[in-house]
């Protein structure tokens, strides 16, 4: 669809890496309008993850996370809407932050979800994190809910190596069934890291509308996105179908031929959601479980100062497995789409790995606690070297 | 919730977006799945539960109403599909 389109002006996101100087090395691969949670769902071709290159790199991000784990650039960007930045920084052993949302400016982002989309960093390491974090959050005129609010130097996070003080919690529901066991292990491993760092880890956490989460995104993102989508038809920019005999049959053709079909099933999820006698059934009933799971966080992290759990319940996936049954690629990303329901931020880090592949830790925090989060991703990375792993390319 | 062939044809038509034959029965079965998937949903007693469109609280933003320079109108127009002058050119909407 915009294959040929030239962005007539930057993003706020850009525009900070530019005024700082930052050396653009390129576009990153992605599932198209980051629909997707493998890149297979690109556009263009899919992305192989370099630690296996049968496998996938997650998504929606894959071209990021790909890039960095193969050393091609410093840092990457991704947005977040579902877990499009901690998904495959978590299969391709790299980190992933996905902010608060309004921490970061979305303004010249591609809207997907807008009550879910969020912008972050994917880096080797914690630190190169918290300094893209520095150049990018902020208050945006461009952007309403680009939140007006100071930005903290992240890197003063990461002087601490120690994680006493700090209480961290570990949500029963993540770690149910359908969990890979390898997975499982590394991140109760990794937990038992946190403890020997100082870390008063408690269990008994429980965050009961966890087994809602994903029904009540594939209901609000598909809705947001059925509108979001409706700007491509084929007249201001972007693809249009050529010969077409009148205007109506000119944007039904040319969203046909120019979506591809993961867009193209969501568009139909959202139009029927939002559709006169089923909206209060689905988009209004999702928009009252958000409430629900927020609740659940905001009671949890009131004891917790961050909550631990596995960033994906597998490690990376073969290629083509999922592509023909969307519920399963949908579950992909159960453990990171609870915090864009709840605007808060996660952080997925290298935490080990289950037959040679990458897991990720999400670590997830009250709103705008990204130095909290930071600091315990600093010193779990510190006191590990997972994160120093390379694939053999 | 198994969607029929013509409701499957009529939301694509309220998304004003073509479908081959071969998408609305593929859709069919898959969107009708998703939907079975909702029903989780149901088992939630939501009756006093206020919806919340967004993670944080917004209120209107307002900004000064100052005229401010707009984008060059050729960069914008050199993306259009066709153009004709200086505007967008469409198909004709009125016989």
């Amino acid at each position: 669809m915009l294959e040929n389109f030239i962005p007539p002006y930057n993003a706020t996101v850009m525009e900070k890496f530019i005024s700082r100087n930052a050396v653009l090395v390129g576009k990153t691969n992605m599932d198209e309008f980051a629909m997707g949670s493998s890149t297979e769902n690109s556009a263009f071709f899919p992305t192989n993850n370099p630690w296996d290159t049968e496998r996938v790199p997650g998504g929606s991000s894959g071209g990021s996370a790909a890039g960095i784990a193969a050393d091609e650039a410093i840092c990457a960007l991704g947005s977040d809407t579902g877990g499009s930045i901690r998904q495959p920084a978590s299969f391709c052993n790299v980190v992933g932050l996905k902010p608060t949302y309004g921490r970061v400016s979305r303004f010249g982002l591609i809207a997907f979800a807008s009550s879910l989309d969020q912008i972050g960093p994917i880096t080797k390491d914690v630190t190169d994190c918290a300094l893209v974090m520095n150049a990018i959050a902020g208050h945006d005129p461009m952007d309403s809910t680009a939140v007006d609010r100071p930005v903290p130097d992240y890197t003063s996070a990461l002087s601490n190596r120690e994680l006493k003080g700090l209480r961290i919690g570990v949500p029963r529901e993540y770690f149910a069934e359908g969990m890979q066991t390898g997975v499982t292990s590394a991140i109760e491993a990794a937990i038992k890291k946190l403890e020997e760092l100082g870390a008063e880890v408690g269990r008994d956490v429980s965050l009961p509308h966890t087994k809602y989460a994903l029904a009540a995104y594939y209901i609000i993102a598909p809705s947001e996105a059925s509108a979001n989508l409706s700007r491509y038809d084929g007249v201001k920019y972007g693809f249009r179908y050529p010969g077409a005999a009148n205007a109506i049959e000119s944007t039904e053709k040319t969203r046909q031929f120019g979506f591809g079909p993961e867009v193209k099933r969501r568009i139909m999820l959202g139009t029927y959601a939002l559709s006169a006698g089923y909206y209060d059934a689905y988009y209004l009933k999702a928009q009252k479980i958000r409430t629900l799971i927020k609740q659940d966080f905001d009671n949890a992290l009131q004891k917790y100062d961050a909550l631990v759990t596995p960033t994906s319940p597998t490690t990376a996936f073969k290629m083509g497995e999922k592509t023909d049954d969307p519920l399963q690629m949908y579950l992909s990303d159960i453990c990171t789409l609870p915090a864009n329901i709840a605007g808060i931020p996660a952080i997925s880090v290298p935490a080990g790995f289950a037959d040679n592949l990458p897991v990720g830790m999400q670590l997830m925090g009250k709103a705008f606690s990204e130095e909290t989060l930071l600091r315990i991703a600093y010193a779990y990375e510190q006191a590990t070297d997972w994160h120093k792993r390379k694939p053999a390319l | 919730m198994k969607l029929s062939h013509e409701q499957v044809k009529h939301i694509a038509r309220l998304a004003r977006m073509g479908l081959s034959e071969a998408e609305t029965e593929k859709f069919r079965s898959q969107v009708s799945a998703i939907l079975d998937s909702f029903e989780v949903l149901n088992q939630v007693d939501t009756t006093d539960v206020p919806a919340a469109t967004h993670s944080i609280p917004l209120q209107n933003i307002f900004r000064e109403d100052e005229a401010h320079a707009s984008y060059p109108q050729e960069e914008i127009l050199a993306n259009a599909p066709e153009r004709e002058g200086s505007f967008f050119k469409v198909q004709s909407i009125l016989e």
